[in-house]
């Protein structure tokens, strides 16, 4: 009996051991059903995407939730910084002119 | 066995048989096991409800001790997915063996002998178990994905059953087989092509559980007769598919398989190894012990 062994190139044991390294983190996005958006509704640790894909089949749509999967890693998502939420987001507080509210609607339209 | 009362508190005399004070029984409850009727084609069906059965209970002996997280859940769920496929199967073997068996009965109350699974499928896979060497991780995904591939190509082939049934049911259970076989595939490549370690244990892991794959393909008069009939397919005319696909995978995972021995376990004649028993004692002891219980 024979296997082609190939080393990793780390020691047992040693802190760059691929067994001892935790996995990434991935953010899971689920399409519910046809036609709607992929929604994000968690995330996983998985080895890479490909495992990150069946994992998150396992943890997320258990109970008949999707019909699509999407996977990221979340190193790769750039985030706003908490500290700029004032100087980013309060300043659209007083404009309320943005707000379609104040066209007269024609009777016509039902539903907006 | 009798049941007595508590003399009434006072002198009065009683007028009711004490009989009647006490709630007549139901049904006894039965601990004992069944008597199977063995015919062939109830034998055919209950060799695949019985390695689905028993798989799942290995399987499910990693619910919360998962090397993570996500996997804990996942071996849960291809678990429950083989639960699922026993259960429907074996209320399909009662309803062929006639003598009106529901599936509970048929899991429960049967004794080893006349269990049918695949041998392999009841060797110890989280822990070793006395002299048996092994039963770690490696020995799970190898053993999913040999089980899976098998079932996989069984499934494909009883969806054309003249057994209506039993067509429906590879239908369904074919799905749940082909995930069980990528997921388990990827982890024989990962660890067999992993790190050194990885490698040591796969190997080690298909030096043990390569005997048992020549039960797969053992073909008996039970298999004939069921090829005769259109009820399914005969064992051996599943390996030569099954054996390219397994060997694909191990040769991605730089594995080779090992040479081919002499040994014939034979679970599926209802002879089992000494670990059978001990699984069946854990499984079917609740049941046993509380007959008619709902929980």
């Amino acid at each position: 009996m024979s296997a082609n062994l190939r080393p990793s190139g780390a020691p047992a044991g040693g802190k760059d051991d691929p067994a001892l390294v935790e996995w990434p983190l991935f953010e899971v996005f689920v399409r519910a059903k046809a036609g709607l958006d992929h929604k994000h509704c968690g995330s996983l640790h998985a080895a890479d995407a490909k495992m990150a894909v069946q994992l998150a089949r396992e943890v997320y749509t258990r109970r008949q939730e999707g019909t699509s999967l999407w996977v990221v890693k979340s190193s790769d998502i750039t985030a706003s910084d908490p500290g700029d939420k004032d100087m980013y987001f309060d300043p659209m507080e007083d404009k309320v002119y943005r707000h379609p509210s104040f066209y007269a609607l024609p009777d016509a339209v039902d539903h907006m | 066995m009798t049941r007595t009362l508590a003399a009434p508190a006072t002198s009065a005399p009683v007028t009711a048989p004490v009989n009647a004070l006490v709630p007549a029984p139901t049904k006894a409850p039965t601990t004992t096991s069944i008597q199977l009727d063995r015919k062939p084609q109830v034998q055919y069906v209950l060799r695949i409800a019985d390695t689905c059965l028993v798989h799942a209970q290995r399987l499910s002996e990693w619910c919360g001790h998962g090397p993570a997280l996500e996997e804990d859940i996942a071996l849960t769920n291809m678990a429950l997915d083989l639960v699922g496929q026993a259960r429907t199967l074996l209320s399909h073997a009662g309803h062929l063996e006639g003598q009106g068996h529901d599936e509970d009965q048929l899991a429960y109350l049967r004794d080893e002998r006349d269990y049918f699974n695949l041998t392999l499928a009841e060797q110890p896979m989280r822990r070793s178990s006395g002299h048996v060497q092994g039963g770690d991780f490696a020995d799970t995904v190898l053993r999913n994905f040999l089980l899976a591939t098998w079932f996989k190509g069984l499934w494909t082939a009883l969806q054309s059953s003249s057994d209506a049934m039993l067509a429906a049911i590879a239908g369904k259970a074919i799905k749940e087989s082909r995930y069980h076989l990528q997921h388990s595939g990827d982890w024989v490549v990962r660890l067999g092509d992993g790190s050194l370690e990885s490698a040591r244990r796969m190997v080690a892991a298909l030096d043990r559980a390569w005997p048992f794959t020549a039960e797969f393909f053992a073909s008996d008069a039970v298999d004939e007769a069921a090829a005769r009939d259109g009820l399914g397919p005969t064992r051996s005319s599943l390996q030569s598919a099954w054996l390219a696909q397994v060997q694909a995978v191990l040769a991605e995972a730089g594995l080779e398989p090992p040479a081919t021995t002499p040994f014939l376990s034979t679970g599926t004649q209802g002879r089992h190894s000494e670990h059978l028993g001990y699984l069946l004692a854990e499984m079917q002891s609740l049941p046993r012990q509380h007959p008619q219980g709902r929980w």
